[in-house]
């Protein structure tokens, strides 16, 4: 592609970085919405208000910043309004759920170790890790995997950046329910992760 | 002061992101992970989960362009 000095030059809406901008934008809305149809329309409306008054951006990535800051908007305001319709005490019912608790209960043993199964290993270089798109595409899936209710606060408190106390008001459930939503959160994204991508990079 | 198991720990572990842990929940944190290769990975990775969802927030996701 470009080189550096071009890229200043050119405006940061040139069609190849655009094209890119709009991958890296589709993964980041898909991730939060699980919804495809909506991510997409999503992403083509920050694009549009982006394009709209972009002029001022010097650099593409302060552009890049300012464009998924729009998207981040957007995605909130999404799913505040989907939150609206689930009840709260529905969700604090399902994460109490005995089944549920019985999925992540099954790392540890009966006194509370870990088994040796699911013992967290050493990660080898996370940060090359980050570099690849595969590394991606795995926690994509890993985050898939995660029952609904638990990715949406995870999302939310992470990805969103929200603050516990907010989204405990938006979903109408006690912060110690959100701790324990996103303690297992944590737990099945970290062994997911393991399993998939970590375990086969150390070995 | 019973010694902290594994299940435990990996729970404060994740709320120390949330709120304040006490001194005590420290203490018994910090014996137990010296202790437990187990739970002293489980540490680094949720820094990790924390590093990856940095990235994700500013599209930093893929290999450098
Ligand atoms: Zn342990």
């Amino acid at each position: 592609m470009s080189n550096a000095s071009a890229q200043a030059a050119s405006p940061p809406w040139d069609e190849a970085s655009i094209t890119e901008i709009r991958r890296d934008m589709m993964r980041f809305a898909r991730m939060r919405l699980r919804d495809s149809g909506a991510a997409e329309d999503m992403v083509q409306e920050a694009l549009m208000a982006a394009m709209k008054s972009a002029k001022g951006f010097a650099g593409r990535s302060t552009f890049k910043t300012w464009i998924f800051a729009i998207l981040r908007n957007k995605i909130i305001d999404h799913i505040r309004t989907s939150a609206r319709e689930i009840s709260g005490s529905d969700l604090v019912g399902r994460a109490g759920g005995d089944a549920e608790l019985a999925d992540f209960d099954v790392l540890f043993d009966q006194r509370g170790f870990w088994n040796s199964d699911d013992r967290p290993e050493t990660w080898a270089d996370p940060e090359a890790s980050f570099e690849q798109d595969a590394f991606w595409t795995v926690f994509d899936t890993c985050m898939n995997n995660l029952p609904e209710h638990i990715a949406r606060v995870y999302t939310m408190r992470e990805l969103l950046e929200l603050d516990t106390a907010e989204i405990c008001a938006e979903l109408g459930i006690t912060n110690n329910n959100c701790f324990v939503i996103l303690h297992r959160a944590r737990l099945g994204l970290r062994e997911c992760l393991e399993n998939r991508w970590f375990q086969g990079e150390v070995r | 002061m019973k010694m902290m198991n594994c299940r435990d720990a990996a729970q404060l572990m994740s709320e120390r992101y949330e709120r304040t842990l006490s001194l005590r929940e420290r203490l018994s944190l910090r014996v137990h992970t010296a202790m437990c290769d187990g739970c002293s990975n489980y540490g680094k990775h949720l820094d990790v989960l924390r590093q990856a969802t940095a990235r994700l927030r500013e599209g930093k996701t893929g290999g450098d362009h």
